[in-house]
Parts: C-alpha cells; sequence; structure tokens
C-alpha cells in the first residue's frame, strides 16, 4: 500500500521539485521574543511550495529567529537587525523581503494573511512588478491557488502567471508547522541600507485580555447588536471563562462602541475556524459569516428565528439571550 | 496646508446582495444586480471632503477604473462634493480580467500628472477582496503607506498622525505627504448626498481617459481557471433548551 502510494504520488513530486529549485521565502511575523502563531501556519503552507527559508527582521530578532530555526521544515532563516525597523514599517520591511529575493531568486514569497503580511506583501509584488494572491486558502499547485471572493461567496481557484508567486495565506485553512525538531541554519540577511523613511511608528495600543487569541481559540463565543450594551460583554466573558474561549464580535457590536474593534469577525475583521463558534445575539450578515463560516460546529442562540444565522449553525436555540446564556453558565459550573 | 487630495472609487455589487456563481463557473453574476460604491470608498470620499472642509485641502479629485458604468459612482462622488473626477476607461473585456497592480498603476499615472499630495483609497474592495491597491501604488510611487487608517490628522509641517486598526489592537504612526492611506470601517460616518449637491455635480468637471492614453499596457499577472460556490453546510437543527444545546455540543465533542 506505502509502495502504491509512493508510486502515484512520484510523479507530481518530481514534477512540483522541477518547478521549485529555488524554494520559497516565509516573512515571519514576531514581536521581538515570539513568532506569531499564523507564521507557523504560513510555514506549512510554504512548504508545498518547496524548500522554506525564513527571514526575520526587526530591531531585535534573535530570539524570534531561533525559534523559528527549529521548525522541522525550514532550512534556512536570515535575519536582518536594525533599529530602523523598530515597528515594522512595511516600506522598511519590504526593501528587506525585496533586497532577500534579489540575491536567491526564490519561486515564491508569502506571509500570512495577517495585518502585517496584507501591508507587506502587495508592495513586494509591486517592486517586483508581479500580481499577488491574498488570503490563499489552498495550494493546488506551486503556480495554482485558490482564494475566496464576494466575502467568500465565490471560491475562486487562479494561476499566477509571473516567474515569482507573491501570496498571503489564511493561517485556519493551514496547519501549523511542529515546533522542535529542525536545526535550521542561521545567516544574516540583506542589510537595510536606506532606512531614511517618510513614516514613523509612534506606538501601539495593545488591547489587553486574559483571554485566548481569536484567531487560535478552539472555542469562540461572539456576540452582536443583541447584546444591547458593552457591560452586557460581560455574560460572554463570563461564558467564556467556562469553555476557555476567546470572545469575538460582530461589525454591529464593535460599531456600537460594545467592543473594542480588534475582536470583530468577519470580511472586514478576523477570520476565524475554531472547533466550537457560538454567535449569540448575531443576526448573521453577509460579512460576518465569511469570518467564521468554515468553523467545525456553529451554534447560535438567537431570539428571532428567521435570523439568518441559522442558515449556518449546526444547533440553534431560538431564546432570549439574556435568559439562556445566564443558564448555560450556572450549567456550566 | 492645500493639498491636491486624490480618492480612488470602485464600482462593485451592492454589499447587501447575496450573490450567485455563474452556472458556467466563470464567475459571479454582475447582470442586472444592483451596483454601488464600494463602502470603504464611500469612506475615503468622506475623509477626502472632511479634509477640504477643514481647509487642509484644496482640491478633492475622484478616480475610477472600469467600464462607463464607473461613471455612475463618479457622479455620486461629485454629488457628495468632490470637486472633480477622472473616468479611466477601460472596456468591459479588458475590465473582468484587471487587477489591483494594473489599477495601481494607472493610479500612479493620475497622481503624477495631478501632482497629488494624498491619496485616499478603500482598504479593500468588497467583490475581488484583494486588499492590494493601495499597498501596490503606495510601492510604485516609493510613498510611505498607512493602511487600515482610522483616524487621519494633519500633525504640521506636512506629517500626518494616522491611527491604523490592526490585528492586536490599534497603531499609531506618522506619515510624511505625499502618502497613501486607505481607510478602515471606522475612519468616520459617510454623508448622503443631499438634493442640490446632486444637481450641481451635473456640471462638475468629469474626465475620461484611456487605458492608452495613460500609457499602459495590462500584462496580465494572473488568470481565474475558475470560481466556484463555496462548500455548503448541512443543514443544522433547532434545538429546543439550554439542556439540549449542551447536550449537543457535549456528544459533538466540543464542549467538556
Amino acid at each position: 500500500m506505502a509502495l502504491l502510494r509512493s508510486a502515484l504520488l512520484s510523479p507530481f513530486r518530481l514534477k512540483w521539485q522541477t518547478v521549485c529549485n529555488k524554494g520559497c521565502l516565509v516573512l515571519a511575523e514576531h514581536d521581538g521574543c515570539q513568532v506569531a502563531p499564523a507564521t507557523l501556519n504560513a510555514i506549512s503552507a510554504g512548504d508545498k511550495l518547496g524548500d522554506v527559508s525564513c527571514l526575520v527582521v526587526g530591531e531585535k530578532c534573535s530570539a524570534a529567529a531561533k525559534s523559528v530555526s527549529k521548525m522541522k521544515c525550514v532550512k534556512n532563516v536570515f535575519v536582518t537587525e536594525h533599529k530602523a525597523l523598530h515597528g515594522f514599517l512595511p516600506e522598511l520591511v519590504s526593501s528587506v523581503v525585496f533586497a532577500c529575493h534579489k540575491k536567491i531568486q526564490f519561486d515564491a514569497i508569502l506571509a500570512a494573511a495577517t495585518s502585517f503580511g496584507k501591508s507587506v506583501m502587495p508592495r513586494v509584488a509591486a517592486k517586483l512588478d508581479v500580481g499577488c494572491a491574498s488570503d490563499v486558502l489552498e495550494i493546488k499547485s506551486p503556480e495554482v491557488f485558490v482564494r475566496p471572493i464576494y466575502a467568500g461567496n465565490g471560491i475562486a481557484t487562479l494561476k499566477l502567471l509571473d516567474a515569482v508567486k507573491v501570496l498571503t495565506v489564511r493561517s485556519t485553512c493551514f496547519k501549523p508547522a511542529p515546533v522542535g525538531e529542525g536545526s535550521a541554519k542561521i545567516e544574516p540577511g540583506p542589510m537595510l541600507e536606506d532606512w531614511t523613511c517618510r513614516s514613523e511608528f509612534v506606538e501601539q495600543q495593545t488591547s489587553k485580555s486574559e483571554r485566548p487569541q481569536l484567531t487560535t481559540a478552539k472555542v469562540v463565543i461572539s456576540g452582536g447588536r443583541g447584546l444591547k450594551s458593552g457591560e452586557n460583554f460581560k455574560l460572554l466573558y463570563d461564558l467564556a471563562e467556562c469553555l476557555g474561549a476567546a470572545v469575538g464580535a460582530s461589525r454591529a457590536a464593535v460599531d456600537a462602541g460594545y467592543c473594542d474593534n480588534d475582536m470583530q469577525v468577519g470580511q472586514t475583521g478576523k477570520i476565524v475556524a475554531p472547533d466550537l463558534y457560538m454567535a449569540i445575539g448575531i443576526s448573521g450578515a453577509i460579512q460576518h459569516l465569511a469570518g467564521m463560516k468554515d468553523s467545525k460546529v456553529i451554534a447560535a442562540i438567537n431570539k428571532d428565528p428567521d435570523a439568518p444565522i441559522f442558515q449556518v449553525t449546526d444547533y440553534g436555540l431560538v431564546a432570549d439571550l439574556f435568559e439562556a446564556v445566564p443558564e448555560m453558565i450556572t450549567k456550566l459550573k | 496646508m492645500s493639498l491636491r487630495v486624490l480618492v480612488g472609487v470602485k464600482r462593485v455589487v451592492d454589499y447587501a446582495v447575496k450573490v450567485r456563481v455563474k452556472p458556467d463557473k466563470s464567475g459571479i453574476i454582475t447582470d442586472g444586480v444592483k451596483h454601488s460604491m464600494n463602502p470603504f470608498d464611500e469612506i475615503a470620499v468622506e475623509e477626502a471632503l472632511r479634509l477640504k472642509e477643514k481647509q487642509i485641502a484644496a482640491d478633492v479629485l475622484a478616480v475610477s477604473c472600469g467600464p462607463s458604468a464607473s461613471q455612475e459612482v463618479l457622479r455620486h462622488a461629485l454629488a457628495l462634493g468632490v470637486d472633480r473626477a477622472i473616468h479611466i476607461d477601460v472596456e468591459p473585456k479588458l475590465y473582468e480580467v484587471m487587477e489591483p497592480l494594473h489599477v495601481a498603476k494607472a493610479l500612479s499615472r493620475i497622481v503624477t500628472d495631478e501632482k497629488v499630495d494624498l491619496v485616499i483609497l478603500g482598504k479593500q474592495a468588497i467583490d475581488d477582496d484583494s486588499n492590494q491597491t493601495g499597498q501596490m501604488l503606495a510601492a510604485l510611487l516609493d510613498w510611505p503607506q498607512a493602511l487600515f487608517a482610522s483616524k487621519l490628522e494633519p500633525d504640521g509641517e506636512g506629517w500626518f498622525k494616522v491611527c491604523r486598526e490592526v490585528d492586536s489592537g490599534v497603531e499609531l504612526v506618522r506619515i510624511k505627504l505625499p502618502a497613501v492611506v486607505t481607510t478602515d470601517l471606522r475612519l468616520n460616518e459617510p454623508r448622503y448626498a443631499t438634493l442640490p449637491n446632486i444637481m450641481k455635480s451635473k456640471k462638475k468637471p468629469l474626465l475620461k481617459k484611456s487605458i492608452s492614453e495613460l500609457g499602459l499596457n495590462l500584462r496580465p499577472h494572473q488568470q481565474i481557471m475558475e470560481v466556484n460556490e463555496p462548500r455548503k453546510r448541512d443543514s443544522g437543527e433547532l434545538v429546543s433548551s439550554v439542556d439540549d444545546l449542551l447536550g449537543k455540543l457535549r456528544k459533538a465533542g466540543v464542549v467538556a
């Protein structure tokens, strides 16, 4: 059986390898010490495109480079440190990516489709005069990619025609690369030569939360306009506490000021695909569904039996959330 | 300050329309479907108009790339208060395969010709969902970029302070003009066009330019092979009580 499998796969392998001779470059995202979880997904996406080299840039990035070098499928790690890279200004980061590519001529350059990846990759593509595929869901071959259009209501399969493929990948569609088995060489990356820049990082105001990260949580509880106020969001936090869940929100809830913008799930917010997604007081607009409909199990509590959310839920409960959620909390304790 | 501001506007299928995939899988059905200005571009227009009202901007120019129907959104921009508009005319066949890099190149020509100081674009179009044009334009012009802006204010001597909506919260950056800014939904609340302004807009200048006039050769960078319907979820069930719901979730192994 194993022989048959390898015989079946080998022509494919051979073809892929001849196409991918230089491998791909994955731009790592990190905070100075830790690599962002989405980068692990991007690395495993990159692994489908040939040998993975990782570029780690920043003001200080030795710890991040070290952790990337331990990933099994990472072959090379390039590190570019410079004080001007504080705040990861896309103008400077993209010039380092560009310089790194100029030296090695990769077959593909990719990053996770996070706000960081989205800022840098299209800039790199334009500098190379090539196209860019955003938010790739699936890699069919080194040239053919699948990505969502129209808020996920169409799934487009496209071929990138340029010699170098530039893409961002949706992290929820690729498994994180296994950590701790590899020992890639860490080499100095290209120097940041011209670092005069007409933009300046001032500060980041991070919303603090003890809850798990929205994009990587196994369980996500989201609230919408039905919560009626920011104070009532406490109900969701209490429920999330019982389930070890992250808390998300619909755009309506964010716009109404019930919670911070970085909690928004949807076409223009975060894309999540947890094991369980619970939509509470969310009607289920197209734009919201775009951010969560790939969740394994979807449950919803809404008092309107005609709410569109019930068309995508596995388990729907038509009830007043102000009665159902406290009851659920009591029963889970 | 008396800045020349360019806003990019795209005509897209209205955000509330439930779109359908063509049976031959070649794309999305757009014929006979309600279209309107891309919501992020409405925000870009609004921001440019606010800069004008604060006497920071002197001239607001709206530009759209596409077939003749694109003039609808330009007229709408003019009715909202934009001073003048340029329609980059692209024949429908070519427009179907037009990519963000092509649009960025077309915009870069206009930016240079019109000596624009600040470009405000939407962060993404809700049809192709690419989120690329602003970044690409900034790269082509070698200008700084501030994406996903939720606040934009002048900071003296040609610098702007921009709050950006990023994954972990809000990031504050400063950019020196000329620059490209893309809008997040939270930047502002777009206004409606009033009847007198709609009447006035009919007299405002709307200039047509062709792709060849701009000296552009749109080499394709990608080829759409097919467009499919997303995977349908199996129809779920309604449960009758919290106990029932918890029981089902436990059975599915997603709640301990």
